[in-house]
């Protein structure tokens, strides 16, 4: 292609040109949409794994991925709500475990009818929420103490009032309502898209998301532009709590146990803080993604089932999930540089 | 002429520090009233407790001949009071638009009407004449003068009928503060808006101002109307009292 001729230079030069001008636009939209990266380390990820064992996409296989991506996908929402809004939950791990206990003790021991006892617990999850919003903004307690508090209480509670036992989903649960909830091939999937759809919504589209960024960004400045900052906080916190909630229950449903070790501990909580980093939410406060999370969190799970397939142990899995967090902040503040810079 | 407002014995403390020892202030309807002192006088406090950001300790508050304990912001902007803040209070990880319409959204249903707000705010900026070349843009990409003048933008065009101006012209340049104050001047030829502003340039208070009290001490030491007052006077009001006090050694 280097031929001397003018007249045959000039097809080349447009067709670079073109070539050019698709490199710029596929960089705008990059470093615009910034979910487009986490997107594609994704859609990489799920070709590298297939082309190393055809198993990775097979139907069972995927629905595997899917129900690993679930339950971290809806912690990490609100794990968003809450970054985006300068603060933290470091116990929705724990109220993921203690929720379907909550439902196994209105049902079991109480009596209470399933749906109503599914209320009671995300009532009840809501007001944990509640009192870690209050303890942070009335108390001025920085969030990571306070919900580093209320993960060990919670965890006691948890521990002392199950005997650290699983208990059986309850009769009444079983059939329909634990399919809805979990038990279903694809549930906890479509409970995790149905969440991440609205909460992108809630985020990007109106006044409440608006006010989450500005709590964020700017605490001082949205108090004196009249926003109830302190309301916003706390209902964040409520949302993250009941996200957490929702976690749990369809997890026991799932798994078909009520298991105090759902959540493992902190691993819940951690895959979820990891994921909305991965997927470009900042530590900082005042940006960003839902979807994003949904993204990391997909990441996340596929890294861990497609280690499992290849052979390699749990063990240098973290030393890539490490990795690959470090990486990714490095790369979303390089990025968010370029975006503020307006470059692409 | 009437008051739209009255400020009686308003005192305010942070802790040890006294910044509002009794103030007295009254501003008329249709009035630009400007307000200056030392830096650390106290007068963003005063602002602040007008637009109901701060609670007075002590005094009252009588707002279109009521007097009114002022809740919150949204409060005093329910009883038409609207400030531009000396920090701005920009969101810098917002659009230019949303920062205009920030706690005062234009939804349909639940959700954000956008389309409406940028239309609006690109109608005000331009209305105004200030040069912001695109409202989609974030806050942060923006120069000083510029984010200064979406804040000024967005307390103009709220309705409100007593503005709040803390120094709104301290990033401007020349063009745009003759702008700002051509606004101002605007919003009184109509006369249905009232206006405390803040500045340090006396000769900028002189020209927009009707009358301009002084804040020394925590309270309101002199007032007068911008005619029986020259840009030497002011200047040597406030400078005496530091030439006093290094006459007296302290
Ligand atoms: N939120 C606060 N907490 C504690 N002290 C405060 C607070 N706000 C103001 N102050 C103090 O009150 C005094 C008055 O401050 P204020 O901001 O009202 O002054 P100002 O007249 O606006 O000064 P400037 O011209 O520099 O803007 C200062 O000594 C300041 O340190
Ligand atoms: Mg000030």
């Amino acid at each position: 292609m280097t031929g001397t001729l003018p007249r045959q230079k000039e097809a080349p030069a447009q067709r670079d040109r073109r070539l050019l001008t698709l490199l710029r636009t596929g960089g705008t939209v990059l470093v615009r949409w910034r979910e487009a990266s986490v997107l594609i380390v994704a859609i990489a990820m799920a070709i590298y794994f297939r082309a190393a064992n055809d198993v990775f996409l097979t139907y069972d296989n995927l629905r595997n991925i899917a129900q690993a991506t679930a339950p971290a996908a809806i912690v990490a929402v609100g794990i968003v709500l809450l970054l985006v809004s300068g603060e933290i939950d470091l116990s929705v791990g724990v109220v993921a475990a203690l929720a379907p206990f909550l439902v196994h003790y209105a049902v079991d021991l109480y009596g209470i009818p399933v749906i109503p006892a599914f209320l009671i617990a995300f009532a009840i999850a809501a007001f944990i929420g509640f009192c870690n919003g209050v303890i942070v903004t009335k108390f001025k307690v920085p969030s990571l103490v306070a919900t580093l508090g209320s993960y060990y209480l919670l965890l006691g509670i948890l521990l002392v009032t199950s005997h650290a036992y699983p208990a059986e989903i309850p009769s009444a649960a079983k059939g329909r309502i634990q399919t809805i909830f979990g038990a279903g091939d694809w549930s906890s999937l479509i409970w995790c898209l149905g969440v991440v759809l609205v909460y992108h919504v809630v985020l990007t589209r109106t006044r409440w998301g608006l006010h989450t960024i500005s709590v964020g960004g700017n605490l001082i400045g949205a108090t004196e532009a009249g926003i109830r900052v302190n309301r916003i906080k706390i209902g964040n916190f409520m949302m993250a709590a009941m996200l957490g909630a929702l976690a749990g229950i369809l997890e026991a449903f799932r798994i078909n146990s009520i298991d105090p070790n759902i959540g493992g501990g902190t691993a819940l909580v951690f895959t979820a803080i990891s994921a909305a980093v991965i997927g470009g939410t900042a530590l900082a406060g005042g940006s960003g993604t839902v979807i994003g999370a949904l993204l990391g969190a997909l990441i996340l799970a596929e890294l861990q089932n497609g280690f499992n397939l290849i052979g390699i142990s749990a063990n240098p899995f973290n030393i890539i999930l490490g990795s690959a967090i470090l990486l990714s902040m490095v790369a979303n503040q390089y990025l968010s540089r370029l975006r503020r810079t307006g470059g692409g | 002429m009437s008051d739209v407002l009255v400020v009686e014995h308003v005192a305010k403390r942070f802790g040890a520090l006294t910044a509002l020892r009794d103030v007295n202030l009254r501003l008329e309807q249709g009035e630009v009233l400007g307000l200056i002192g030392d830096n650390g006088a106290g007068k963003s406090t005063l602002i602040k407790v007008i637009c109901g950001y701060h609670r007075p300790d002590h005094g009252r508050l009588v707002v279109n001949g009521q007097e009114v304990v002022l809740h919150s912001v949204d409060h005093a902007r329910s009883l038409g009071i609207d400030t531009v803040y000396q920090g701005l209070a920009l969101i810098n990880e917002l659009s230019v638009y949303h920062n205009m319409f920030l706690n005062r959204e234009l939804r349909v249903g639940p959700l954000l009407n956008n389309r409406a707000m940028r239309k609006l705010a690109r109608a005000h900026l331009e209305d105004m004449g200030v040069n912001i070349p695109n409202v989609n843009a974030e806050v942060a990409k923006l120069s000083g003068g510029q984010r200064q003048a979406v804040a000024v933008a967005r307390a103009v065009y709220s309705d409100a009928r007593i503005l709040l101006l803390d120094e709104p012209l301290a990033a401007m340049g020349a063009k745009e503060g003759t702008l700002i104050l051509d606004l101002i001047r605007d919003l009184k030829a109509r006369g249905e808006v009232s206006v405390i502003i803040i500045a340090h340039n006396y000769a900028q208070v002189l020209d927009v101002c009707d009358r301009v009290n002084l804040l020394q001490h925590g309270s309101i030491t002199f007032d007068k109307p911008t005619s029986e007052v020259s840009l030497e006077e002011l200047t040597e009001l406030v400078v005496a009292e530091y030439r006093n006090r290094r006459l007296r050694g302290e």
